[in-house]
């Protein structure tokens, strides 16, 4: 009954949502910070140089793949098609825990080639990659739990009908850490 | 999305069953806990922050008593203290590390827990749905997780006082090598990752806060509710939020950092480090300035998400007792607007000693005097405002005009240290600590008083002791030029802050007796605020009661709600808004509401 005396001209974009790309400005700035100071170190002395573990060009080619899995879940959504949209969410779970085992598997190969992330023996290039990828792990990990929760509501047949604003959310947010990532990809390699 | 709906959306928490539609006020089944302590009623939200926030005053501010004790009789002892603070007071003297300790929990705690979340955590919560014209935030649930990380905090803050190694002493800036190294100080040992944790736990309850006071602000706004028909305070907050969402997080990153350095043996701020009886450090190529950079880029903000509220407050209360239209409303929400851009372009100013590259602190030199613009834009507003008014002076009113006193005061240092030249010679004096406690802290806490005075009947359906009130703002306003004022002169004469005892260095020995004085007006200014917490406890119970829905004559919406108002705000629809908030002595009417249609004769506005 209010919607009439509320509505203030069109139709504006749902609070959740807006609420959401408020959240990932707040997100930017925490990672601008830490690429910011990972230039301001880069150009003080003894920086270590070194390659980016080789894994995590495979782990970029999982989490772009699942955007594309997420969104083609939203559209099943919208279209109903409920058996295609668990599929695709799953999978899309899935890829991002993939992506995640990917990147720890990155870290434990950097060890491994006696390049310390943390301890006396580290250099603060090895210690930026694992706190800022480690940042973007977690951020990655609050994307699968969001998938788990509309995961559940998916197979609660109550829900069948329900609104399709829960998965848009976990989809631009999906998005979200995505693009993040590459822009942290680009940067270890040719920006920092 | 209607505001409806936010009240009837099956909230996570679920602990609030509502009344349908138009019959707000009969169908609450509301529990003890649920009203008070797990409340989603954003009025109810702002009271538990205004009153942790005063919690946390009165101990911050008592902290000040006590190292202002050892200031003013560095010499004398006080045998009550031993008893108050054991063995950090052993034989009624304070020990340096407790003192350090004081200086820097009272930092901390004004800055973050008073005027952080007790001023805009408050005003936010109570105002923005009442002056917008909405039901409740937009997410009620976000709000409460807001308060309740906020309260974690308090009690993470409050346990770090209570370790054996005591709280932590390093300066409310937390700098390493001091912050990243358990071996420094006592302080720095548990004491600081319990202040690591409390500050955590602070930011995330500030970035729930912030994201739902701009989401509500844009999206939950009544009919007719143009951005430019929002009353000032509602801008104020707004900028406050936008400050606060984007900077908080870089403030984390610094931590985060911090952490790693405390906890994982990495190198980020740490280089070549020798401690006493510990040896030297593994630690190589860290860099101090680092967190330095990273703290003020938070640092900076922050001082404007301090102010910003209590010059919203100080602008809507002067309007309303002044009986008169804001002077340039656009300018005050355009200076505002440029206050918030500079306050990101600024932080380095911080840093001038720091061994920063000179040109580029010239550069910040520019940047910081240009805030001196939209400054002086704002209190020539006031002071326009003021100007051939119908002035009413109520205890907010006073607190208001008290406001802009203090900001004119505090300001015009500000020009001062913002220069890179003159801050080799007064940065870290208490030319500084009077600079920022009055354009800062005092002014602040001045429009935090306005705000109180002005919407406690909003708040609690009573008055509170006008009395009590004037001889507090008389007091307090006295008190604190003269607690401050002669820091300016100490300042000048070289005195460094955070020392432990000046008598025994032959240049600062002259100002004995200047300290003393300072401490007494301290203790008595202190003493006052007591006085206005017993004022604002009784009248929460005793007060005079608020008969009349709009006991000040004002046009905001706040003022259509009854008396004590539900969850919901209105009873039926939420009222459609004609017109500004500042129709005040207009075509011969005293004040005209927002919610007042605009008259066919009337004169243009």
């Amino acid at each position: 009954m209010m919607t009439a005396v509320q509505a203030n001209g069109p139709q504006r974009i749902h609070r959740h949502k807006f609420t959401l790309w408020v959240a990932m400005g707040s997100m930017v700035m925490m990672f601008a910070g830490l690429t910011s100071a990972y230039i301001v170190k880069k150009n003080q002395s003894s920086w270590l140089e070194f390659n980016l573990p080789v894994l995590f060009w495979y782990s970029t080619a999982v989490i772009l793949v699942s955007s594309f899995t997420i969104q083609m879940a939203v559209q099943a959504h919208k279209a109903r098609e409920m058996g295609k949209y668990r599929a695709l969410i799953t999978l899309t779970a899935l890829l991002g825990l993939a992506f995640l085992v990917m990147q720890i598997m990155g870290f434990l190969d950097l060890e491994s080639n006696n390049i310390a992330l943390t301890g006396s023996r580290s250099n603060s290039a090895a210690s930026f990659l694992l706190v800022i990828t480690g940042l973007h792990m977690l951020h990655v990990l609050g994307g699968v739990v969001a998938i788990l929760f509309i995961f559940i509501r998916a197979y609660n047949s109550q829900e069948k009908a329900g609104s399709s604003l829960p998965v848009e959310l976990a989809a631009t947010y999906w998005h979200f850490v995505d693009v993040l990532w590459i822009y942290l990809f680009i940067f270890y390699n040719w920006i920092g | 999305m209607s505001n409806e709906a936010v009240l009837h959306a099956p909230a996570a928490a679920g602990s609030l069953d509502h009344g349908h539609g138009e019959h707000h006020e009969h169908h609450h089944h509301e529990t003890f806990i649920s009203k008070y302590v797990f409340s989603m009623d954003h009025k109810m939200i702002a009271k538990q922050f205004l009153i942790t926030g005063m919690v946390w005053a009165v101990l911050g501010g008592l902290m000040s008593v006590l190292f202002r004790l050892q200031l003013g009789y560095p010499d004398s002892t006080f045998p009550w203290l031993e008893d108050l603070l054991g063995k950090w007071a052993a034989g009624g003297k304070i020990s340096p590390e407790a003192y350090y300790a004081l200086v820097t929990t009272h930092g901390t705690v004004l800055v973050f827990f008073v005027l952080t979340a007790g001023l805009s955590g408050t005003f936010s919560n109570f105002l923005i749905p009442l002056q917008v014209g909405a039901r409740d935030m937009a997410s009620p649930f976000m709000n409460m997780l807001s308060y309740w990380f906020f309260f974690a905090a308090s009690i993470v803050m409050l346990s770090s006082m209570f370790v054996e190694t005591g709280p932590f002493s390093g300066g409310w800036t937390a700098y390493p090598p001091l912050s990243a190294l358990g071996d420094a100080s006592p302080g720095s040992k548990t004491g600081m990752d319990l202040w690591l944790i409390a500050m955590a736990l602070f930011v995330v309850s500030q970035l729930l806060a912030g994201l739902n006071y701009i989401s509500t602000i844009l999206n939950m706004r009544t009919k007719g509710m143009s951005m430019t028909r929002l009353p000032l305070t509602m801008w104020a907050l707004f900028f406050t939020a936008v400050l606060g969402v984007l900077s908080f997080p870089v403030l984390l990153s610094g931590f985060i950092l911090l952490i790693f350095d405390r906890n994982f043996g990495t190198s980020f701020y740490l280089s070549d480090i020798f401690i006493n009886g510990v040896g030297a450090l593994p630690n190589e190529g860290g860099s101090a300035i680092l967190y330095q950079h990273l703290f003020w880029f938070l640092g900076h903000p922050e001082v404007y998400i301090i102010l910003l509220p209590a010059m919203g407050i100080a602008s809507e209360v002067m309007s309303v007792n002044a009986r008169k239209p804001i002077f340039g409303y656009m300018a005050m929400v355009a200076s505002m607007f440029s206050i918030a851009i500079l306050a990101f372009l600024v932080w380095a100013h911080h840093m001038f000693v720091t061994g920063l590259n000179p040109f580029l602190g010239s550069v910040f030199v520019l940047l910081t005097l240009l805030i001196a613009v939209p400054s002086a834009i704002k209190v020539f507003n006031w002071l326009t405002t003021l100007w051939r008014g119908n002035i009413r002076f109520t205890p907010g009113m006073l607190f208001a005009i008290g406001f802009v006193s203090l900001f004119i005061s505090g300001g015009l240092t500000g020009i001062w240290l913002g220069n890179s030249a003159l801050d080799i010679h007064l940065h870290d004096t208490y030319f500084v600590i009077a600079h920022f406690h009055i354009v800062m802290g005092v002014a602040s806490m001045f429009g935090m008083f306005a705000g109180i005075y002005h919407w406690f009947p909003k708040m609690y359906g009573r008055f509170m002791n006008n009395t009590i009130a004037y001889i507090h703002f008389w007091v307090t306003l006295a008190g604190a030029y003269m607690i401050f004022w002669p820091m300016h002169y100490q300042g000048l004469a070289g005195m460094p802050r955070r020392y432990y005892d000046y008598s025994v260095w032959e240049s600062f020995k002259q100002f004995a007796e200047l300290n003393q004085f300072i401490s007494l007006v301290a203790m008595i200014v202190f003493a006052m605020q007591l006085l206005f917490l017993f004022n604002f406890f009784y009248s929460i119970f005793k007060g005079r009661k608020v008969t009349t829905e709009n006991p000040w004559g004002s046009n905001s919406l706040e003022w259509t709600t009854p008396i004590n108002p539900g969850h919901g705000n209105w009873v039926g629809e939420i009222p459609e808004v004609h017109r500004w908030p500042y129709d005040y002595g207009k075509d011969g009417k005293d004040h005209i509401p927002q919610t007042t249609p605009v008259g066919a004769d009337e004169s243009h506005h």
